[in-house]
């Protein structure tokens, strides 16, 4: 082999030797980095936790969605951001919880004051789902956005589950079919009430506490934050002054539609649900208005047309017949009767939508009627019953008598 | 409702073979019962559901019949029928007794309106019932039957006044006094107790279950009664009638079978139905 032929295959072998040895130090580079270097991006994580099928040794998922982790509220946090004890790789099987009160001081503490303070079975999680995917309220993806937070509370809030293993009410499904829940589910009202509107978020209370919105004499107040003109209305009432006195007895915004399953007022449901509920304070009322007309018609199912305690008294301004803007004033009762009967006179108001046949003193001539009445139907069923008694004995009696004479049909 | 003239009424035809037959009603009498009981179980049984709204049973109903606003419907519907049929039966007396002048309408043996002798036969009858006493001869119209009809007349006047003074309460305003439209309701609702509470057992039994009769009297769907029943019924109509030689002039054919069947059906399901509604306005009213 000539001389001059070996240079280039020399030249080869270095080469080959310098990119081999090239190799290898970056190879042993990237293993240094790795096993003994600082973590600083999420990239460093992901490259193990971006894995889908990720478990711990329970089996549990301790996979990252690295895409959906960026674009949430937490994306451009570091991830020992949050999970502060890792600082290397390799680190320990074991790592501390993290503590979202390090940042989110408020809320936490609000959270420890609150009925979901035992943070074992609520942490923060619990609401605002999964930890690498949290959006900001506003997001629809966010588990607390308006149109979400039903279901979310309902998670534990519902038949199922910790609703039972607590005793607590289940209460998603009475919300979801309310006027609140089908203006939320349905319409996608952004401003309809959801759980926090009235309850609140990380503070809730209980309705037992006088801090809470949804404490007896607070209630005006948390739902007039939207219905304001019918707070005012209810407030300058009889109901909303007793309340406003201290009358814990008095009615608030809850004892008539219910905390919940609140219902559209127009709807026939609620008008057969009102009366009884009046009829609970006011039971005098309540007992001469099952007497009448309006009753009697009202309570059959299908029909809600007649009567009920607000049609005459209002709703939420509920004022005394004494005062000359109440609807029962006797300056108005043409006006307020003639909303159902047409052609309503200054005699036909006189009608009595309270009367008691019972009450000598308070209704005369209808006692007198019903007495008269009474008396009639027992009379004359007392005398006819007797007489139609002794009539089949003795005509029975002669019948056997005769039959055994002729075997004759008739006595 | 007064009795026509028997010369008015069909010549006599020939005897059945399985013995005579006698016409008591006629058809025009036949079809006002069945008005009369068609209508008024109508109206009791869309009448009870509101009066004891608060009962299951009434809330049943009412749904059954498709809600309350159908069962006020159905009341005011059978309510105008009765209307007129009462009111017809007010022209046709009015027409016999006073434009026609015939007689026997107002008084006698065949008019409805009662007589000393129906006070007599009242007492007689009760001493008979305790056996202080023979029994009472009756006569076309015994005292009870004319309390019936009497009842009725009475109880359409009251029932229907207050119940339309109701129906229209800003029209009767104009003429009533403010406490008579509360007073309306108790008297058509009590009123309306009592007939319903009366028909469906003291005039059930009286007329239609007493041994003597039982399980119907036939004579008010087919018109028509047998000799043998109407001797021992009504001894003094069949002796005056043969004492005047109009005996004949009353018979009639025996009722087809078809009719006594039909008759048996209609009559059962009106009793049926009669006494379903007295058990439960009984319940209503004693719980």
């Amino acid at each position: 082999m000539l001389p001059i032929a070996a240079a280039p295959r020399r030249a080869a072998r270095f080469a080959a030797r310098f990119a081999r040895k090239v190799c290898m130090a970056a190879a042993l580079l990237t293993l240094f980095a790795l096993a003994t270097g600082r973590l600083a991006a999420q990239t460093d994580c992901l490259a193990c936790h971006g894995d889908a099928g990720m478990t711990d040794s329970g089996g549990h998922s301790i996979s990252v969605d690295g895409k959906t982790f960026s674009s949430s509220i937490h994306g451009s946090l570091k991830c020992n951001d949050c999970h502060a004890d890792i600082k290397e790789y390799p680190h320990p099987d074991k790592v501390a919880k993290v503590e979202c009160k390090n940042c989110h001081a408020d809320e936490s503490s609000s959270l420890a004051g609150s009925v979901h303070a035992d943070a074992k079975e609520h942490p923060c999680t619990s609401c605002h789902g999964d930890a690498h995917s949290i959006f900001p309220k506003a997001d629809s993806r966010s588990k607390v956005y308006p149109l979400n937070v039903p279901a979310t509370c309902g998670q534990c809030h519902s038949n199922q589950g910790m609703g039972q293993k607590h005793g607590l009410p289940s209460i998603y499904p009475q919300y979801i079919d309310s006027i609140h829940g089908f203006a939320l589910s349905k319409e996608g009202l952004l401003v309809a009430a959801n759980c926090q509107s009235c309850h609140g978020s990380h503070h809730i209370l209980s309705h037992t506490d006088p801090q809470s919105p949804t404490y007896k004499t607070n209630i005006p107040k948390t739902c007039g934050s939207c219905h304001a003109k019918i707070n005012d209305d209810y407030m300058a009432g009889a109901h909303g002054k007793a309340v406003a006195k201290g009358n814990l007895k008095a009615p608030v915004c809850s004892d008539c539609h219910t905390a919940h399953a609140i219902l559209q007022p127009t709807e026939s449901a609620f008008r057969m649900q009102s009366t009884p509920i009046c009829g609970s304070c006011h039971k005098d009322k309540l007992s001469t208005y099952r007497d009448t007309f309006h009753s009697q018609l009202g309570s059959l199912g299908g029909y809600v047309e007649t009567a009920r305690c607000w049609d005459c008294h209002g709703a939420h301004e509920i004022l005394p017949a004494s005062d000359p803007r109440s609807p029962i004033n006797q300056a108005n009762l043409v006006a307020t009767c003639g909303k159902c009967h047409a052609g309503a006179n200054q005699r036909f108001v006189q009608y009595q939508p309270h009367a008691n046949a019972h009450d000598r003193k308070l209704s005369p001539a209808l006692f007198y009627v019903r007495l008269f009445m009474n008396l009639l139907l027992a009379g004359t069923l007392t005398f006819f019953v007797i007489h139609t008694i002794l009539w089949l004995i003795r005509a029975r009696y002669n019948q056997i008598k005769d039959k055994q004479k002729d075997g004759g049909k008739h006595a | 409702m007064p009795d026509l003239d028997p010369a008015a009424t069909q010549p006599p035809t020939q005897k059945p073979p399985a013995g005579r037959y006698f016409r008591r009603f006629t058809r025009e009498q036949r079809y006002m019962h069945a008005v009369l009981f068609t209508t008024f179980l109508g109206l009791a049984g869309t009448g009870l559901p509101i009066r004891f709204s608060e009962s299951i049973w009434a809330r049943g109903l009412a749904k059954a019949v498709g809600g309350f606003g159908a069962i006020l419907f159905f009341h005011k519907l059978f309510a105008v029928v009765l209307t007129i049929a009462f009111l017809l039966h007010l022209k046709e007396v009015f027409q016999r007794g006073l434009l026609h002048r015939e007689k026997g309408v107002f008084w006698g043996p065949n008019s409805m309106v009662g007589s000393p002798k129906d006070v007599k036969d009242l007492f007689a009858h009760l001493r008979w019932f305790v056996g202080l006493g023979p029994r009472p001869q009756f006569d076309r119209y015994a005292y009870w039957e004319k309390f019936d009809y009497w009842a009725v007349f009475w109880g359409m006047i009251v029932i229907g006044f207050s119940g339309y003074a109701m129906w229209f309460a800003p029209f009767f305003a104009h003429f009533l006094p403010g406490w008579a439209l509360n007073a309306v309701l108790v008297i058509h609702s009590e009123e309306g107790l009592l007939a319903i509470l009366f028909i469906f057992s003291i005039h059930f039994v009286n007329t239609h279950l007493r041994p003597d009769s039982f399980p119907m009297d036939m004579v008010v769907f087919t018109g028509v009664e047998s000799e043998e029943e109407f001797k021992l019924k009504r001894p003094l109509e069949y002796q005056r009638l043969a004492r005047e030689g109009k005996l004949e002039s009353r018979l009639g054919e025996a009722a087809p079978t078809w009719l006594i069947n039909f008759s048996r059906v209609v009559g059962t399901i009106a009793i049926v139905i009669g006494l379903t509604l007295l058990v439960l306005t009984l319940t209503a009213y004693f719980s």
